[in-house]
């Protein structure tokens, strides 16, 4: 009968085991205090709005990327998230009332749509490119960022000049980005290989699998800076990324509020500081702000119809 | 659901992959599986060895690792193969260790006084293997042999990661394409379901067969 027990025990401490993981670790995250000062003077919010509910709860849960440099990465030695995305989730924020407890949580580009709709977060301020296809799911304030779509070679290719050159070349961007939606615009005889990470594609660049990387020059900056020296930059950008953050569908009124602060911020001065800290340390310029779009209708849905490639 | 019937085709184009993917790989999964089967109960010890060293590196080794090892790793000495020769010779060397483990089971379920009378009458051991107790043998582990190429379905969906254009891979892809992923994903699982489930019923079928009748 001991080695009975002995069975039960290790189906038990098995058991166990898994009930841990499906608990522990569903979604990553760690906290942050606001550490920027009020920049608004604190309105009363009205009953019932995100703002108040947020208030009230004390503490909001904020998507970002944790792999993203300059915009959103996980520090491994401290746990803290660095980035600009990161700095403009704390300057909104702050302006909803400074105590308020930061939970970043990671979103990746599979999951951002879903963490909004299911309440898992309440914003998302993850390089987030706004188009009509995730307006039909959630709604963007912003812009605060306008990147643009560049196009990455080894140090010493001189053949690609521009878009127009990656027709019939081999190509790499990743997945769960619109970047392949707008090489092939430019580019339709591109042959497109997709993985999930950028530095696959510079590894698959490395090897010779494909002569090209294409997507927001403020990604291939990052990569660039840490390739020494091999990939350079074919500065010939062909499509503007307007970042925005991600709010549920139909809150008009936090979308309102965060494009409000937005416009603030971009006059105050503390958007640019808080790129500076952050992108200009990759050596990325200051640009100019952008203009916040504060579109009241719902574009019609593009057809869901993904092109075949 | 609408967003996965318009993207059928899409599906329809990532199911012929995967399904090539899992042909071809265990073809060649039953390949190595049979020889290193071989190698493990034959009677020269450093065969013994190489079979056992072959089993147990590759089938304690995550698939993704294999992956990408084999992908980008490789061309950094030399030897570079595509994509989806990468992704049949990946999937096939590492199911066909767990192929050799169910031979080599379905070998050690052949009475013993089979090989022995096959020896007495005169056979090699190569003879008694390939005649008389292989035969026997793979039909006792057909029922495993099936779970395997069920796995390997699954498993095929890891050749997404260096961009093997087929299920796991068009689903991800669309998922982003639609802002759906939701649905996407279940239309995933559908499209799964409709190649496993035929699957278990031809190996259900196939070991009705063959069965040994006694």
């Amino acid at each position: 009968m001991i080695k009975h027990t002995r069975q039960k025990g290790i189906a038990l401490a098995i058991s166990l085991a898994f009930m841990t993981v499906a608990c522990g670790d569903d979604t990553s995250s760690t906290t942050a205090t606001t550490d920027k000062g009020s920049t608004t003077t604190q309105a009363a919010f009205e009953a019932g709005s995100t703002m108040a509910r947020i208030k009230e709860a004390g503490t909001i849960n904020v998507g970002v990327k944790f792999d993203q440099p300059g915009f959103g990465l996980k520090n491994p030695t401290t746990g803290e998230v660095e980035g600009f995305d990161v700095e403009m989730a704390k300057l909104i924020v702050a302006a909803i009332d400074p105590d308020v407890e930061i939970k970043f949580v990671e979103a990746v580009s599979k999951n951002r749509e879903p963490f909004l709709q299911d309440g898992t977060v309440d914003m998302v301020v993850a390089t987030f490119t706004i188009n009509d296809t995730r307006k039909q799911v959630i709604d963007f304030a912003g812009p605060y960022f306008v990147a643009q779509q560049d196009i990455m070679v080894k140090a010493d290719d001189d053949s690609i000049t521009s878009v127009d050159d990656l027709n019939g070349a081999k190509v790499c961007t990743v997945k769960g980005s619109t970047s392949e939606t707008n090489l092939l615009a430019k580019a339709p005889s591109a042959e497109v290989t997709l993985f999930d990470t950028y530095s696959q594609c510079a590894e698959a660049m490395t090897d010779d699998r494909v002569v090209a990387v294409t997507t927001d020059n403020t990604i291939l900056a990052g990569l660039v800076d840490t390739s020494d020296g091999a990939f350079k930059l074919v500065e010939a950008p062909f499509s503007d990324e307007p970042y925005g953050i991600g709010v549920k569908k139909d809150d008009d009124a936090f979308r309102d509020f965060i494009n409000d602060l937005l416009e603030e911020t971009f006059d105050n001065g503390d958007w640019a500081s808080a790129f500076e800290s952050t992108l200009g340390q990759i050596g990325l310029k200051t640009p100019e702000s952008p203009t916040v779009d504060r579109y009241t209708e719902t574009p019609p849905a593009p057809p869901t119809t993904a092109a075949a490639n | 659901m609408d967003v996965v019937v318009d993207n059928v085709d899409v599906f329809a184009l990532g199911m012929r992959t995967t399904v090539s993917l899992t042909l071809l790989s265990f073809a060649v999964a039953f390949v190595i599986g049979t020889v290193v089967a071989a190698c493990r109960v034959s009677p020269i010890p450093p065969l013994r060895f190489v079979g056992a060293l072959y089993v147990e590196s590759v089938r304690n080794t995550p698939l993704t690792v294999l992956f990408v090892l084999f992908f980008f790793g490789l061309t950094k000495v030399g030897i570079k193969y595509g994509a989806f020769t990468t992704a049949i010779i990946v999937l096939g060397g590492y199911t066909g260790a767990f192929v050799a483990e169910t031979v080599r089971a379905g070998i050690n379920a052949v009475g013993r006084g089979q090989s022995e009378a096959a020896r007495s009458l005169g056979l090699t051991f190569g003879q008694v293997l390939r005649i008389v107790v292989l035969p026997q043998a793979l039909r006792t582990v057909v029922a495993p042999l099936g779970g395997l190429f069920i796995a390997l379905i699954k498993n095929s969906s890891i050749a997404s990661i260096i961009a093997v254009e087929e299920l796991v891979f068009r689903t991800d892809d669309l998922g982003n394409d639609t802002a759906q992923v939701i649905p996407i994903y279940l239309g995933a699982a559908l499209a799964y379901l409709a190649l496993t489930i035929p699957a278990g019923f031809a190996i259900g079928l196939l070991e009705r067969r063959v069965a040994i009748k006694r």
